[in-house]
């Protein structure tokens, strides 16, 4: 009864951010998708010469590059959430909801579900892109690689709004992010492979999640399922997802007004 | 609920921890041992100037912020043991209100209904019924965000309402809004106080608290100060005060005669008129006017004036409320 209530209050609230964030289809698509599509025609080429370097991963550059792209697409379109969330903080829609009995849990996890759905469609459009480019598609492999991108978007958001809870103020709330993302994303071998880095760089990331992660989608789109990388991909990104939403949770139960 | 008190706070407080770290300040008492029970079916209001407590309280009777130490029951609940009873039990309409601006007062409020568990079918019902019931039938369709002032509040009101709360908090409910608003919203909230539902208001506006708050608390930095029927609050200060213009020549000889009158409390001369204090303005108004005349004296004007909550406020604080 208890799960049957916090399912239906975490879609109701689901279906609630879906639907006005839907009402800006084209903000949603042309922000979302444009950074990424600009690293597909601008980036993406360049990578074509460095296939032949000893240690660049195997499966042509589209297959080694857009795993990446997605991983860095689940990044940045749930890195600033929390600006929403402030928004919805200061004109008092959060309080409004906090004081009806609904889970809050379901509240955040909502939000959540609704930026993990969009990130979802965007994922779905940059790959069918990618693919026009020359991309080789393995289905099965895609599917399962799109569970572990919403997981990223999912571990990212509830950061965003871990912090946007605490700062309360879009000022400080950008750079903050920024202090993390910038080094974790640098790291994490999405624009050029890790297997090129030097050891001492390779050592830093055994500590970056989406390391693992962005491993874990290269091998699954060159059709690799049962391999530790894949394993190890999806069992770091699924803890970090539910420590990130622990911790998100708890900020909110806390939250002051 | 099973006693006659929809709220009941002993020993209320909230301590805030210094968020300036520059300024090393201590931690400051927002409420201060706050001790107070509104009964079943009242408007209570909460009068105090900006940085009183005011609005924190609210946010600790409404769960939304936790009390330092203290003991609340509200609809019969307690607060702090049984939170999401207490969320059933009551609305909350902020200073802010809480519209989503991107959607309509119609998705706004069947959202609402939705999250205090009504079905679908039940919702846009409700929702149907308040749109009818408070007037919003002209912009229940338009986003949120094309709304004036006063369409704003109204919506927030019926957010508030939704779910036939038994216990409703108003924080500032008509801030900002012009006569002809206050006045409409003040309607609504004497209907829901008519129809049982406790109500518990801060505001601004004197007059507003006076003509319909059926009782009153004053709160100053953090502490409740006084609390009683606006009635009961007047009759503590100075009293009615009755201000009589003479001829200049007969000041003097009036002023003497009134001054030894028993029922005369104090007496001043301001200009060319003299004002007396009274208990009661209305009975001693008739025997002022027997005394002079049976003395010849001519009046030339007379008036009678009661005290306001304003005068309430400065003889319990020594401040005016109207300066800030």
């Amino acid at each position: 009864m208890k799960i049957y209530k916090f399912i239906h209050d975490t879609f109701l609230i689901f279906s609630r951010t879906l639907l006005i964030t839907l009402r800006n289809p084209l903000r949603i698509i042309i922000f979302g998708l444009f950074q990424p599509l600009c690293f597909l025609f601008l980036f993406a080429p360049m990578l074509d010469s460095l296939v032949r370097v000893p240690g660049f991963p195997p499966g042509g550059s589209l297959n080694v590059f857009t795993p990446g792209l997605l991983i860095m697409m689940a990044i940045y379109s749930s890195a600033f959430v929390g600006f929403g969330l402030i928004g919805d903080m200061r004109n008092g829609v959060v309080s409004r909801m906090r004081v009806t009995p609904v889970s809050r849990l379901a509240l955040l996890l909502g939000r959540s579900l609704t930026d993990m759905f969009i990130l979802l469609m965007q994922s779905v459009i940059l790959i069918t892109i990618a693919t026009l480019f020359g991309l080789k598609l393995n289905i099965s492999g895609v599917i399962l690689s799109l569970i572990l991108v919403v997981l990223v978007g999912l571990m990212v958001s509830s950061f965003s709004y871990t912090i946007a809870m605490l700062t309360k103020n879009e000022y400080t709330l950008a750079p903050t992010i920024n202090l993390f993302l910038i080094p974790l994303q640098l790291n994490s071998g999405i624009t050029l492979p890790l297997s090129l880095a030097p050891a001492w760089i390779n050592k830093i990331a055994l500590f970056n999640p989406l390391a693992y992660a962005v491993s874990g989608v290269r091998e699954l789109f060159n059709g690799n399922f049962l391999n530790s990388t894949v394993i190890i991909g999806f069992a770091v990104v699924t803890a970090m997802a539910c420590l990130s939403v622990y911790f998100a949770s708890r900020t909110f139960k806390n939250l002051n007004a | 609920m099973n006693t006659a008190f929809a709220i009941k706070i002993e020993n209320l407080s909230k301590l805030f921890k210094s968020q300036d770290r520059l300024a090393k300040a201590e931690p400051v008492y927002a409420v201060r041992n706050i001790n107070m029970k509104v009964e079943r079916g009242q408007i209570f209001g909460l009068l105090g100037p900006n940085g009183a407590g005011k609005t924190t309280t609210m946010q600790m009777l409404t769960t939304l912020l936790k009390p330092t130490s203290g003991k609340v029951s509200i609809a019969g609940y307690d607060l702090l043991k049984e939170p999401d009873k207490v969320r059933e039990s009551i609305g909350y309409i902020s200073q802010i209100g809480g519209l989503e601006n991107e959607a309509t007062a119609i998705e706004n409020l069947v959202l609402q209904a939705r999250l205090y568990g009504m079905s679908k079918e039940q919702a846009l019902a409700r929702t149907h019924d308040l749109v009818k019931h408070l007037q919003l039938e002209a912009f229940a369709n338009r986003l949120v965000k094309t709304y004036s002032g006063g369409q704003r509040r109204l919506v927030d009101l019926a957010l508030g309402i939704i779910h036939k709360p038994a216990v409703l908090f108003l924080d500032e409910p008509t801030l900002g809004l012009d006569p002809q608003n206050r006045a409409h919203l003040w309607q609504q909230v004497k209907v829901l106080r008519d129809n049982g539902t406790t109500i518990l208001i801060t505001t601004h506006y004197l007059d507003e608290a006076d003509a319909l708050c059926d009782r009153l608390a004053i709160v100053d930095h953090g502490t409740l100060i006084v609390e009683g029927t606006p009635e009961e609050l007047k009759k503590n200060v100075a009293g009615d005060s009755v201000t009589i213009e003479l001829s200049p020549e007969e000041q003097t000889a009036g002023f003497k005669i009134l001054k030894d009158l028993p029922f005369v409390k104090d007496i001043s001369i301001i200009k060319d008129k003299i004002r007396v204090y009274v208990e009661c303005g209305e009975e001693s108004l008739p025997l002022i006017l027997r005394t002079l005349d049976g003395s010849t004296i001519t009046i030339k004007t007379v008036s009678l004036a009661h005290p306001t909550l304003d005068d309430v406020f400065l003889n319990f604080t020594g401040r005016s409320l109207r300066e800030n």
